[in-house]
């Protein structure tokens, strides 16, 4: 081809290097399903997982001064942009130690052992009987922390809508994949992706809408041409309202919250702690591009807009939570409320808003990360023990596990020294430094409401005894233990000491456009 | 003035003896117990020590002032101090936890963990000593949160039957007053960043913020609110009498004896000095409350079968004093409310303490029928239960009258006609109180209790430092005058509120 017509983008592979590991990795980890014998798949995957977020991250540290607008500025490598992309890893790394674990499941991992075997054939038997696992659940993971990556960094919609795939599509196979009650997951997996591929239709007529008013889908370019065409903006605001449909679903924001309970509740339990933790994160870090880079200009738009749908999500998230009985469908609930105080700092679109959001982010993944690696330990016979009464005494019996569980609780009800606290505490600061009076009162009515379903796991944790034939807590493998450590940690370290967070996310300064 | 920490290390000692508790072999119950008992008499010492160090002629608003850094992005450091009102009720506190430890020694049931019991009051006694030693807002209000998790356990898990609705109950009052407060307390920060640049949780520095009326309108509510259920004042009361029914005496006498306190303790030292004009327009609303709560809750204290509920109402009718002398503005009334928090706390100490005494020995029933003729049997026993009704009555010559007496005489000098209503509630204590003694201690003996052996030695050893207390400061109130005095004058002095008769000779002169 003619080099004067066609110049190669120029591309600092260095800035991308933790995308092109996990990349490169997930696509190698393809090719040992194909050739490497079963019995070594499973450590070969391990390693290659582990290995390739851990050097993802120290990439990422190492080119963590990277402020730039990469790959003919399709993706920006920019403060926010290097924290996100760090959160997701952190968050992928814990969720993979739950992904990895095969000893609370007497059976092997939380994995069918055949996704293709019908539920309750004799293949499914006999593939159980002999111990065979599912390695391909890891490169489907990685391609999802590789959409993750690419999602919160995207400045162009179509990179954005190509990421947002990425990542949904082997969420969708995952949460599919469950060994016990495989019906349920199916059914999990099959509304997930029926109203997940709805909204990912939503998100690109969105960006069709937005290229027809202003001639190109690049944010910066799109933040231009609001600003040099006032007043003739009925494309882009329905543009708007389209994009803020597929981003919204994949928050879980009430009205797009309904596929959240089923899918929470049929996904195996690491699969749902790495969805419920860096999906919002992704999510989140891509609605705060498209809404304060592209769309800035048409904040009196969307303010008032994110506004009714924080405050109808909390309330919508803390009530229908207290109705639950089963307990992921609480924590589904209560991650919609949660969705909601996030969103309150999202609307205030001030620098501050978009600190207290992220902050937010860390404090909740690592909270939620750990409220599932509890439940996957707390079994019966028939699986995870998810009914909420089955939890009866178990403060008496295993009190180790029980007071991590509380303290996580504490955390999501945002009681002082948990990282919950924090977190509220600088959402509604932003929010009332922008005078947003009534979503503060709003946020604190959700926040009471919400307590009562949060203090009441402790009650039925503490202070009730234990039933007949009550669920025993799985003795776990390092690696469940670890998370679980990690997670306590950080909700605990967070609550007490959060100045070096609140500074390394200050310090990131705000978008690049 | 001094750089040894004193606070601090009065805050860790009962800490860490809840740690050491925690590490002590689970079966030698005995020793958790001593332990407990040490760390707490520990921390008790130190106050004592405190307390002969503080300078109550200084002009410094605080003293033993700690203050570092904590969460500088948002302005928050973990500063602490106390003034003569502070350390008034550090004392308090201090001195009733190893009443409480020693008068508990048996009250955790076959099956629950003694560890956890005792592990749980001494953090709640970190933690009361610290939200009276806080200088910095958004400290307060964490301990004040965080406070609630390990009563919400001492009730829910050690209580008597229905505990965990009384649990649940006290918890979610508490955290809707407790998120308000949350949510004007974000807002007094905005105001502070809005006005000084950069935003503060620093005691000294809200109070010198001024605060346009309307919105000091709107965060005052928020805090008082907290504050008011805490307290409690009517309407917010209706958590209170299930806490105590199922409360062990123990966890009572901290919750109703110094906890509650906070609530009062709130109104003094936050919200008149930051908010002084929206505390002058709503004092109207809150004397209003305080009144309506004395009576009603004399009176509902007068129907009540219970003893514990009726020590409730009674409670409440008493928190109804101590917030009418706080908001009455006079130095009087201030200082009769900081002494009626002292006096109710001995007093209330002493009542369920005696009463958890006869409970234990007629199978833990509380209602006032099960009991008759108890002086017959156990007369030192119904001797403390007959001194510790006298304390609510606040008869002359008891720490709980000087408090009474100076409220009611401030508030006489502003508003005649509040004061006359209030002092039917001494009226009516009078009848609750007798009414409890004659049904409960005089009479003919009940079956229950038939052969009730009377106080032994640890159990008279927990009551007399209380029974003491109240009769010296109740004889001899002027050293805590002395400390709590400059305190209110401050107060006042924030408030731009001076006493409508200054002629008359300042409180303590009526010993």
């Amino acid at each position: 081809m003619n080099p004067e017509v066609m110049v190669a983008p120029e591309i600092n592979y260095l800035a991308l290097l933790p995308m092109i590991i996990v990349g490169v990795a997930a696509v190698i980890g393809v090719i040992v399903e194909t050739f490497v014998g079963r019995g070594a798949r499973r450590p070969v995957q391990l390693v290659l997982a582990f290995g390739s977020l851990a050097a993802a991250f120290a990439a990422l540290v190492w080119q963590s001064s990277t402020r730039a607008l990469e790959v003919e500025g399709a993706l920006a490598i920019d403060g926010p942009g290097v924290l996100l992309m760090g959160l997701v890893l952190l968050v992928a790394f814990v969720a993979a130690m739950l992904l990895a674990e095969r000893q609370v499941d007497p059976a092997g991992d939380a994995f069918a052992p055949r996704a293709s075997a019908l539920p309750g054939s004799v293949d499914e038997r006999e593939l159980t009987k002999r111990g065979y696992l599912q390695t391909e659940v890891w490169p489907l993971f990685l391609f999802a922390v590789l959409g993750m990556l690419i999602f919160v960094t995207a400045t162009n919609l179509l990179v954005m809508f190509v990421a947002l795939e990425v990542m949904s599509l082997p969420l969708y196979l995952l949460a599919g994949m469950a060994r016990r009650r495989r019906l349920l997951s199916q059914e999990a997996a099959l509304k997930y992706f029926i109203l997940g591929a709805f909204s990912s239709a939503f998100f690109l007529f969105g960006a069709a809408l937005v290229y027809g008013f202003a001639g190109s889908v690049d944010f910066g370019a799109i933040s231009d041409a609001l600003a040099a065409k006032p007043g003739e903006n009925t494309l882009i605001v329905i543009g708007l309202a389209m994009l803020a449909v597929g981003l919204l679903f994949k928050v879980g924001a009430v009205p797009f919250h309904q596929w959240v309970p089923d899918v929470y509740q049929g996904s195996p339990a690491p699969v749902t702690a790495f969805m419920g933790a860096a999906v919002k994160v992704a999510a989140f870090g891509a609605m705060l591009r498209v809404l304060y880079v592209a769309l800035g200009g048409l904040r009196w738009e969307w303010e008032p807009l994110l506004w009714v749908i924080a405050g109808i999500t909390v309330i919508v998230g803390s009530l229908v939570a207290i109705a639950q009985t089963d307990i992921k469908r609480m924590i589904a609930y209560s991650s919609i409320a949660q969705a909601g105080f996030i969103l309150i700092g999202v609307s205030t679109a001030t620098a501050e808003g978009l600190w207290a959001s992220i902050f937010y982010l860390v404090a909740y993944s690592f909270t939620t990360l750990g409220i599932f690696a509890v439940i996957s330990m707390v079994r019966d016979s028939g699986g995870e023990a998810t009914r909420i009464e089955q939890w009866s005494g178990l403060g008496r019996t295993n009190p180790v596990i029980a007071t991590a569980f509380a303290i996580f609780m504490l955390a999501l009800a945002g009681i002082p020294l948990t990282s919950g606290f924090i977190a509220k505490f600088v959402v509604f600061e932003a929010a009332l430094a922008v005078d947003a009076v009534a979503l503060v009162i709003v946020g604190v009515i959700a926040s009471v409401i919400a307590a009562f379903f949060y203090v009441r796991i402790i009650v039925v944790m503490f202070f009730r005894d234990p039933l007949e034939g009550a669920p025993r807590v799985a003795v776990p493998s390092a690696f469940t233990t670890l998370a679980l450590s990690i997670s306590v940690a950080v909700t605990v370290i967070l609550g007490i000491l959060p100045q070096p967070v609140l500074d390394l996310i200050e310090r990131a300064g705000v978008f690049l456009r | 003035m001094t750089t040894i920490p004193w606070l601090t290390i009065l805050g860790i000692v009962p800490l860490v003896g809840a740690l050491v508790l925690l590490v002590l072999p689970r079966d030698n119950v005995r020793l958790i117990k001593q332990a407990a008992l040490v760390f707490s008499l520990a921390a008790l010492v130190l106050t004592i020590v405190m307390g002969l160090q503080f300078d109550a002629d200084s002009t410094a608003a605080f003293q033993f002032v700690e203050n570092y850094p904590w969460i500088p992005a948002f302005g928050i450091s973990y500063a602490v101090g106390v003034d003569g009102i502070g350390l008034v009720l550090v004392a308090l506190a201090t001195t009733l936890v190893p009443v409480t430890i020693l008068a508990g020694w048996n009250d955790v049931q076959e099956g629950q963990s003694v560890k956890g019991y005792f592990a749980l009051i001494l953090v709640l006694e970190t933690l009361m000593i610290g939200v009276f030693a806080a200088t910095d807002v958004f400290l307060f209000y964490v301990l004040f949160e965080v406070m609630l998790i390990p009563v919400y356990f001492l009730i829910g898990r050690y209580g008597g039957p229905n505990r965990s609705y009384a649990a649940v109950k006290f918890l979610i009052y508490s955290l809707v007053g407790g998120l308000l407060m949350l949510a004007a307390l974000i807002g007094l920060y905005v105001v502070s960043a809005q006005q000084l640049g950069q935003g503060t949780f620093d005691f000294a520095a809200l109070v010198g913020l001024d605060i346009d009326p309307t919105t000091q309108k709107f965060l005052f509510l928020g805090f008082f609110i907290a504050f008011a259920i805490k307290a409690p004042l009517w309407p917010f009361h209706t958590w209170l009498p299930d806490a105590a029914k199922v409360s062990t005496p123990a966890t009572a006498v901290l919750l109703i004896g110094v906890l509650d306190k906070v609530g009062t303790f709130g109104m003094i030292r936050y919200l008149l000095p930051i908010f002084p004009a929206a505390s002058e327009f709503y004092a109207p609303l809150v004397i209003a409350m305080a009144v309506i709560g004395i009576i009603y809750g004399a009176l509902v204290a007068l129907g009540q079968t219970d003893m514990k509920r009726l020590f409730a109402y009674s409670s409440m009718s008493h928190f109804g004093f101590i917030a009418l002398g706080i908001f009455v503005f006079t130095t009087w009334s201030m200082t009769g409310s900081t002494l009626y928090m002292l006096g109710h706390g001995l007093a209330t100490a002493a009542l369920f303490l005696t009463a958890g005494f006869l409970m234990q020995r007629a199978g833990g029933s509380s209602a006032i029928a099960t009991y008759g003729g108890v002086n017959k049997v156990a007369p030192v026993l119904a001797g403390f239960f007959l001194f510790a009704a006298m304390s609510a009555i606040a008869l002359p010559g008891l720490a709980s009258f000087v408090g009474e007496f100076l409220v009611l005489l401030g508030t006489f000098s502003r508003y005649v006609v509040v004061a006359v209503i209030a002092t039917l509630g001494i009226v009516l204590a009078a009848a609750y109180a007798l009414r409890l003694y004659q049904k409960v201690a005089t009479g003919p003996e009940s079956p229950h209790v038939e052969g009730m052996r009377d106080l032994d030695g640890r159990e008279v050893t927990s009551l007399v430092p209380v029974v003491l207390l109240t009769i010296v400061l109740g004889v001899f109130p002027a050293p805590v005058l002395d400390v709590v005095n400059p305190a209110v004058d401050r107060v006042m002095d924030t408030i731009g509120m001076t006493d409508p008769q200054p002629a008359l000779a300042p409180a303590g002169g009526e010993q």
